[in-house]
């Protein structure tokens, strides 16, 4: 029996070389991913531009921890700034819109690996914001709790007090939305997203500082950006 | 033959890695959304119960396809990965648009099983990933989470495609019944599949033969 010249060319494993080629780009990508990504933004950013808002993500990532966001009622909300404090005070918004106005452009961090640059930020520097409740000499920590339970998280009064750290209840130039932590929340872009509490409704001075949500899980309380978490 | 007469496509156990498949990608997907697009994640809420979801899902995926090859036909899925792994020449110019008769699987369904088993070994490894990460600090690297949304962009293209043609593209679509019942008109796969009925007569004519 003779072959045709047709007959004689063999099979090629193209399945297991596409499957394999596949694989290994993508778990080399583990290496080289964000290098690469981070050096296309120039490219992505009118592709992202172009699309609708509500479908695209925007950078962000909406990480909760309770079941529902909490919701912001203007006239019924307080914030309590309580513990080692002279003046115990419960604010409503319209009070802390009223306190010295700071604004900053910074970037925002999440240990998960993901970044949003440029988030514009207005809101109250914490020196102004405790001015009020005279706190005491000894008072060395501040407790965050969210509205969110059971998430809390705490910064010493000296990471609070740093230059670009501050209570905000405005981004990119609107009332805070309910998805990052309407009304006000924790901003400190020099540690990682969970130390920056969404959902702020207490801040309480003291002494010590408990574990925060994610630290009894394991992650650093110090959560400096470039750390490990 | 009539036009009514059926031939078998896909094994029990082809269709079950499927449908398995098919129906965790689908869960997957849907909570994978509602966990990362914020205009989702806030009109839907529960984000703790949607992640536990998300990731008993991908446990149950990997348990189910485990013990659809430990119980299934395996020697028919090997037989079945090897039809996949070879492209004839004939695969070769029907890659390039050339119109060459194919066997049970043409070289795009070939090429979107690879690439749909190597998204699969990804999706798992980014996953887990992200699930130890949050444990173990050691295991969390910048790129795992650029991966596993990279797959999730890629599939719903590959997806949408697939659907497509298994649902809407007039040519195409008789084949959802062979993933779903198992068969095919035989003169759909004569004109679609022609070198798998030649090999399958070439086969029986063996079986045949063997007998006498």
């Amino acid at each position: 029996m003779t072959l045709e010249p047709q007959h004689i060319d063999e099979p090629r494993a193209y399945g297991r070389r596409t499957f394999l080629a596949v694989t290994g780009v993508g778990l080399s990508s583990l290496v080289w991913g964000q290098p690469l990504w981070r050096s296309l933004a120039g490219l992505r950013q009118p592709i992202v531009n172009a699309l609708p808002p509500a479908l695209v993500p925007n950078g962000w990532r909406i990480y909760t921890v309770a079941s529902s966001m909490p919701h912001f009622d203007p006239l019924t909300w307080r914030l309590r700034i309580d513990g080692l404090v002279g003046r115990p005070l419960a604010l409503s918004y319209a009070d802390l819109l009223r306190l010295p106005r700071a604004e900053q452009v910074t970037t925002f961090h999440c240990v998960t690996g993901w970044s949003v640059k440029n988030v514009h930020w207005a809101g109250v520097r914490f020196r102004d914001l405790l001015a009020g409740a005279s706190p005491a000499g000894d008072a060395s920590v501040l407790t965050f709790t969210s509205a969110e339970r059971p998430y809390v998280d705490t910064l010493t009064l000296q990471q609070a007090q740093l230059p670009e750290v501050m209570l905000a209840y405005e981004m990119d130039g609107k009332p805070l939305r309910r998805e990052h932590g309407a009304p006000v929340r924790v901003v400190i872009p020099e540690m990682y997203g969970y130390k920056n509490v969404k959902w702020v409704e207490q801040i309480t001075l003291g002494r010590v500082a408990e574990l925060g949500y994610w630290e009894q899980r394991g992650y650093s309380t110090d959560a400096w950006v470039g750390s490990n978490g | 033959m009539g036009d009514r007469v059926m031939i078998e496509r896909f094994s029990l156990t082809e269709r079950t890695l499927h449908w398995v498949h098919a129906t965790a990608f689908f869960i997957l997907l849907a909570t994978g959304l509602i966990l990362y697009v914020p205009s989702l994640s806030e009109s839907v809420g529960r984000r703790p119960l949607l992640k536990d979801i998300h990731v008993y899902t991908a446990v149950a995926w990997a348990i189910a396809i485990a013990l659809t090859f430990a119980l299934g036909d395996r020697a028919g899925l090997r037989a079945t990965a090897r039809e996949l792994n070879l492209f004839d020449e004939d695969d070769r110019l029907w890659l390039r648009r050339h119109a060459r008769p194919q066997g049970r699987f043409n070289a795009g369904q070939k090429l979107n099983t690879a690439v749909a088993a190597a998204f699969a070994v990804l999706f798992a490894v980014s996953g887990f990933l992200l699930w130890l990460g949050e444990r173990d600090s050691t295991f969390r690297f910048a790129s795992t989470i650029l991966l596993h949304d990279v797959l999730t962009y890629v599939s719903i293209v590959l997806v949408a495609g697939h659907l497509y043609l298994a649902l809407i593209y007039p040519a195409t679509r008789h084949s959802l019944r062979g993933i779903t019942t198992g068969s095919v008109r035989y003169e759909w796969a004569q004109r679609h599949h022609p070198k798998w009925l030649a090999a399958r007569a070439d086969s029986a004519a063996a079986r045949d033969a063997g007998k006498q």
